[in-house]
């Protein structure tokens, strides 16, 4: 059998307006604009969303496991980054 | 089970008028829901489906207002379901078989073009119900447009077999098209009250239409030299009374139940 | 030891200790192949399960007698069409195409849940479907969305999110037929008779007997046994049926005060290995179906990628 293979596109949805459009799977079209449609068919059945992003799945660049130590953990000793970090009187605390 | 179901409906043209509005969706919708696990892959299946649904849905409105405006007790289900072929009012191009999916796609674009025309018209309707089911299916129909014109574009320039298959379907749906925009005495009569569309006005645009998207898709406008009508006075093809005897066959076997 | 197998020591330990603190295993993390080829076996039967499933239920929509009921069943056929299309997208991050998941489910390589098999003959089968088809999947995704699986777990939630209404609308339509007319009642139970002890050998295999339960549950791919998800599904069913005066088809039915829990009769499993092997009542139609249509949307796609392909052309140009 004969089977051209439809790209497949990454969806991102955009559940209301001030959220940041999440990643919630994919599905294959042939380009962008009927990957949109579908989109809407595929994951809006329920007015999940305001917005759609679609990415072409072979368009995405992923970072692997093996590059977790130089990616990630680098940033683990910069604790003074993070808001707990500070100790604080009890008075004060809900800063 | 309700008891004005076997009688004849009343016969006034705004009731005649809702029920054949809502015969022209159901008919169309009934024929979209049998592709169903059938599409050409599963992304267009749900796609289908959904604009399926939105065409039951739209029946839904149309008969259960022609119900209240008889005011006999009588709901969508014994509109829908317990009249026989005479009765229905549907153009004939809705209930015509899915045929392939160039056909399916044809006629989907020759109802989505006359549907936007027809719908934003009622919209301006005097009958407050009318103008908001109006405003409801023009929002469907802007996406089934758009789906339907991108399909034909695809499939008219797509490949030699998808070219000859799309042409064949505008050949074999085009005798179907005059109906859609001749209007009968009592139509007209709803048109001066301020209730109905005047659908002969809509055929200019929808002719543009077709021809713009037809050229771009590479596709001829069939030759009009044909022309089969009579659905909205109940004059059906054969196809109808099967499509009837699938869709009624629960309620007429067991007649007067709840479901 | 050379330095190959060192490696992979260390990606295995530090795969097996992602697993035993219920971390995800996510596309790109390393696995081993067993896993993967494990995972990749259960998205791809349960995706094909999921659009199998649309045929049974899909014989009834021109027929469903009234509009909001024929409404509710294509909405709940879509739903398990785009079920399909999460698991199967779900599946395709560890690299193996729907195309190739497809053809392995026309070769008979790759199997589906064996209920839908059965024919679907009656209105009521439409409620049974719901309520118990889908009640005993439910058992099962509920549980699996806790699988160790990242994109399989992501997938299970949403399911599960969409498909409550089913379960309810199944039991609801049974329940009008129930209530109704003598015809309806008998109609509603001759579907329990036949939909009953399929539904319980959607389960699988007894633990003792099931040829990948015990490694699956060592990788959290499955969180718990066939036997336990069966023995929910029958103590939270009988009683529904009770409360709409329908009769489980099982004489051995009977609540075990000591357990708490109902004991219930012996599977048929000889039915239920003729129907895994292919040769239930409507094995051959539903694949020749899945086939056919595949074959008849060929000429659509192939239309759809030459015009994109000279869409392409046309914007270098």
């Amino acid at each position: 059998m004969n089977q051209q293979a439809l790209p497949l596109f990454e969806i991102f949805i955009r559940s209301k307006r001030g959220l940041d459009h999440r990643h919630v799977g994919s599905l294959h079209a042939e380009d962008c604009e009927q990957a949109l449609e579908y989109a809407r068919d595929v994951y809006l059945r329920r007015s999940e969303g305001v917005s759609i992003w679609v990415v072409c799945s072979s368009d995405i660049t992923a970072s692997q496991e093996s590059d977790v130590a130089s990616f990630y953990d680098p940033m683990d000793d910069k604790p003074y980054r993070h808001a707990t970090h500070y100790k604080l009187p009890k008075e004060v605390d809900n800063m | 089970m309700n008891p004005p179901s076997t009688t004849a409906l009343l016969d006034t043209p705004l009731l005649n008028y809702c029920i054949a509005l809502g015969d022209d969706s159901l008919t169309l919708g009934h024929r979209l829901s049998e592709w169903c696990r059938n599409g050409p892959f599963l992304e267009e299946d749900l796609a289908l489906t959904n604009v399926s649904l939105d065409f039951i849905g739209r029946a839904r409105l149309f008969y259960s207002y022609a119900a209240k405006l008889e005011g006999k007790g009588r709901d969508e289900d014994d509109i829908a379901y317990l009249r026989d072929c005479r009765e229905y009012r549907n153009f004939l191009i809705n209930e015509l078989p899915n045929g392939d999916f160039a056909v399916t796609m044809a006629r989907q674009l020759i109802v989505d073009v006359y549907d936007m025309g027809f719908f934003s018209a009622l919209t301006q309707s005097q009958d407050p119900t009318l103008a908001a089911i109006a405003a409801k299916a023009i929002k469907e129909s802007r996406y089934h447009l758009r789906r339907s014109e991108e399909w034909i574009k695809r499939l008219g320039d797509g490949t030699e077999e998808s070219h000859e298959r799309a042409q064949n379907a505008f050949d074999q749906l085009w005798g179907y098209v005059p109906e859609m925009f001749e209007m009968s005495d009592v139509e007209l009569q709803l048109v001066e009250a301020g209730m109905a569309v005047d659908r002969s006005a809509l055929k200019a645009n929808w002719e543009s239409t077709m021809q713009l998207i037809l050229k771009q898709a590479t596709l001829d406008v069939p030759n009009e030299n044909w022309a089969i009508g009579g659905g909205r006075d109940g004059i059906h093809t054969e196809h109808l009374g099967y499509l009837l005897a699938e869709m009624q066959f629960l309620q007429r076997t067991y007649p007067g139940q709840q479901w | 030891m050379t330095e190959n197998t060192a490696q992979t020591d260390l990606q295995l330990d530090n795969f097996e200790e992602k697993v035993a603190n219920d971390q995800r295993i996510e596309p790109k993390d390393w696995m081993p192949d067993a896993f993967r080829k494990t995972v990749l076996r259960q998205m791809s039967q349960h995706a094909h399960s999921e659009v199998i499933g649309m045929q049974p239920e899909g014989n009834w929509i021109t027929r469903a007698p009234t509009l909001y009921r024929k409404v509710v069943l294509l909405a709940k056929i879509q739903d398990e069409g785009g079920h399909g299309l999460y698991l199967y997208s779900a599946a395709e991050t560890l690299g193996c195409s729907r195309e190739e998941m497809v053809q392995a489910l026309h070769d008979g390589k790759a199997k589906y849940a064996s209920i839908f098999n059965y024919p679907s003959l009656t209105w009521a089968d439409i409620g049974m479907i719901g309520w118990l088809v889908d009640g005993a999947a439910i058992v099962n995704q509920v549980s699996l969305q806790r699988t160790s699986y990242g994109p399989y777990s992501r997938a299970m939630i949403r399911i599960c999110k969409e498909e409550s209404f089913h379960q309810r609308q199944g039991y609801e339509a049974t329940m009008v037929l129930a209530r109704g007319s003598a015809e309806q009642k008998a109609m509603a139970q001759d579907a329990l008779n036949r939909w009953w002890w399929p539904s319980l050998m959607m389960f699988g295999p007894h633990d003792s007997d099931s040829a990948h339960s015990g490694q699956s549950m060592k990788w959290k791919l499955k969180r718990e046994s066939n036997d336990v998800l069966r023995q929910r599904f029958v103590d939270q069913t009988v009683p529904q049926a009770e409360f709409i005066g329908l009769k489980i088809p099982d004489k051995n039915l009977k609540w075990n005060e000591e357990r708490g829990q109902y004991d219930f009769g012996t599977i048929n499993w000889d039915e239920f290995m003729q129907v895994v092997s292919g040769n239930g009542p409507c094995n051959r139609q539903r694949l020749q179906h899945h086939i056919q249509a595949q074959q008849d949307g060929q000429w659509v796609r192939d239309a759809m990628h030459a015009y994109e392909l000279k869409r392409q052309t046309r914007e270098v140009a």
